[in-house]
């Protein structure tokens, strides 16, 4: 087992994969335990079809490095999910199920219609759950990766204060004259970062899980912020690495291999709270 | 100069006006009770002196160097921080966040200030528990500790009591009648009218009649008298 690991591990793509995907899982939990308690998980699950749909776009007009479409189309659909999810007239959650049902949508039918190879229902398939991209990324998307990880870490070390004021009491941050819907924004855009970076290595319909299951088992043991924000971190690296090394060893598709793992430490996390409510 | 001075005040959402003609001035060291019914505009009204909703007309002018962020706001609990996991400390801290300026974490003079706050509260040995643990009364005066942190001179209270049961509220209204003898103004939104004449020193009754007073000057006043007949009317009913 171990020589097949060291095997695997000469090869640079395997290598390049591991490195992405820690740095994934770890830009991915920070932003969870926010998300969750602000109840804006459902703003994760939307993007990512937003995300699908951009990636449909991309596919279609043969953008070489379909990130530089992604990335930009996702943010701006970050920005005006949040928007809508302030307005009462057309209320948020209703508003994420049209965007993201519609994108999933329209994404499928340009595939459709316009097929740029043959195996249509593989693309889809892959873009959907992350099959195999993860082990076709280059050195240039692995440094861009790295670079976009790096910047959303320390985005939110240094608004960590601001962020936690944010997402504990909005109302008393705006009085104490912490511009909250500036923060809001911010959040919405690292989430959508985030979802972009993600999609490489779960697929789009996978990405909420990366998100919100590291910080839901987090809460289950830990009661500070601190504590939990540093212990969804630990997780989520913990069960992208340990998913993918699984997944290279059983040939299973790395990206429900690695939410499996997820749902897994979950149970645990869950089984160990409720274990010590008792006693 | 006053520290607070209301003057024609227009409120309300959206254009549409709540209250309208709202004249009254709060002094350094004052506590002033605002009442109410329900819908009468409380809440609106609190919103627009801490800047979070923009008045629909007239004019807030604060005096004695109070600027708009050093407010201690005591906001309602909302459903999200029932089950926030945050510790004291770190919730208290964050009352300072308008200190922070353009600076990312917190210094030493910020921590000692939120240290002191919550000795001051009776919550110092709670500082590592978790909110989500507490009882409503410690949950209260964590809120009360980080609105301490965030000013020097005025709080501003929406139902401090809410919740609460019996000698936990008067416990409540001990520690906010203290703080009002250590020198901190008081603006404190409540339905409860018993407990803001027994503690307040004005008066703010908002509705189809506003008033505005002494808390003397309120007993002697319609609104008051209303008040205090149907408190008979109650009292001799439970008889």
């Amino acid at each position: 087992m171990l020589s097949k690991l060291l095997l695997y591990f000469q090869f640079p793509f395997v290598r390049y994969a591991l490195i992405v995907g820690v740095l994934i899982a770890l830009c991915s939990s920070l932003l969870g335990v926010t998300l969750v308690l602000k109840r804006f998980s459902f703003i994760g699950d939307g993007l990512s079809h937003v995300a699908f749909g951009a990636i449909a776009i991309a596919t279609v007009l043969r953008v070489s490095n379909d990130m530089l479409l992604v990335l930009p189309l996702t943010v701006i659909s970050a920005v005006l999910l949040l928007r809508t999810g302030q307005n009462s007239r057309i209320r948020g959650d209703a508003a994420i199920a049209m965007i993201s049902v519609g994108a999933l949508a329209l994404g499928y039918l340009l595939m459709n219609i316009f097929p740029v190879s043959s195996n249509l229902s593989g693309d889809v398939c892959s873009t959907l759950f992350g099959s195999t991209s993860i082990l076709t990324l280059t050195a240039r998307e692995v440094i861009l990766c790295a670079i976009l990880s790096l910047v959303v870490v320390a985005v939110f070390i240094l608004c960590y204060n601001r962020i936690f004021a944010v997402t504990f009491d909005e109302n008393f941050a705006l009085s104490a004259g912490t511009p909250a819907d500036r923060y809001n924004l911010l959040i919405a855009v690292i989430t959508a970062v985030i979802i972009v970076l993600a999609m490489n290595l779960v697929g789009s319909l996978l990405i909420s899980a990366l998100v919100i299951f590291p910080a839901l088992s987090a809460m289950r043991i830990f009661h500070s912020f601190r504590q939990v924000t540093i212990c969804s971190a630990i997780l989520s690296v913990i069960c992208a690495l340990g998913g993918m090394i699984t997944a290279i060893l059983a040939d299973t598709p790395v990206g429900s291999t690695i939410v499996a793992a997820d749902v897994l430490v979950f149970f645990i996390c869950w089984a160990i709270g409720s274990l010590r409510k008792t006693a | 100069m006053s520290l607070l001075t209301i003057e024609q005040l227009k409120i309300g959402y959206e254009g549409q006006p709540v209250v309208s003609d709202l004249n009254f001035r709060v002094d350094m060291g004052d506590y002033l009770c605002i009442v109410g019914e329900n819908g009468s505009g409380k809440s609106t009204l609190m919103r627009t002196l801490l800047h979070l909703i923009p008045p629909l007309g007239g004019k807030i002018t604060y005096g004695d160097g109070l600027r708009a962020n050093e407010i201690g706001y005591l906001p309602q609990q909302t459903l999200v921080q029932k089950d926030f996991p945050a510790s004291v400390r770190e919730i208290v801290l964050s009352g300072c966040q308008g200190r922070l300026g353009l600076r990312p974490f917190y210094n030493a003079e910020e921590r000692k200030l939120a240290e002191e706050n919550m000795k001051r509260m009776n919550i110092y040995d709670l500082a590592d528990r978790s909110y989500r643990m507490l009882s409503g009364g410690q949950q209260q005066r964590v809120l009360l500790a980080r609105a301490l942190c965030a000013t020097r001179k005025l709080l501003l209270l929406d139902e401090p009591v809410s919740g609460l049961d019996p000698k936990v509220t008067s416990d409540m209204y001990e520690l906010i009648t203290s703080l009002n003898k250590e020198g901190i103004t008081i603006i404190m939104i409540s339905h409860d009218i018993t407990a803001a004449i027994r503690y307040a020193s004005h008066i703010l009754h908002i509705g189809s009649q506003v008033f505005f007073g002494t808390r003397n000057m309120y007993l002697q006043s319609d609104a008051g008298k209303m008040f205090r007949a149907e408190e008979k009317g109650a009292s001799s009913h439970a008889e």
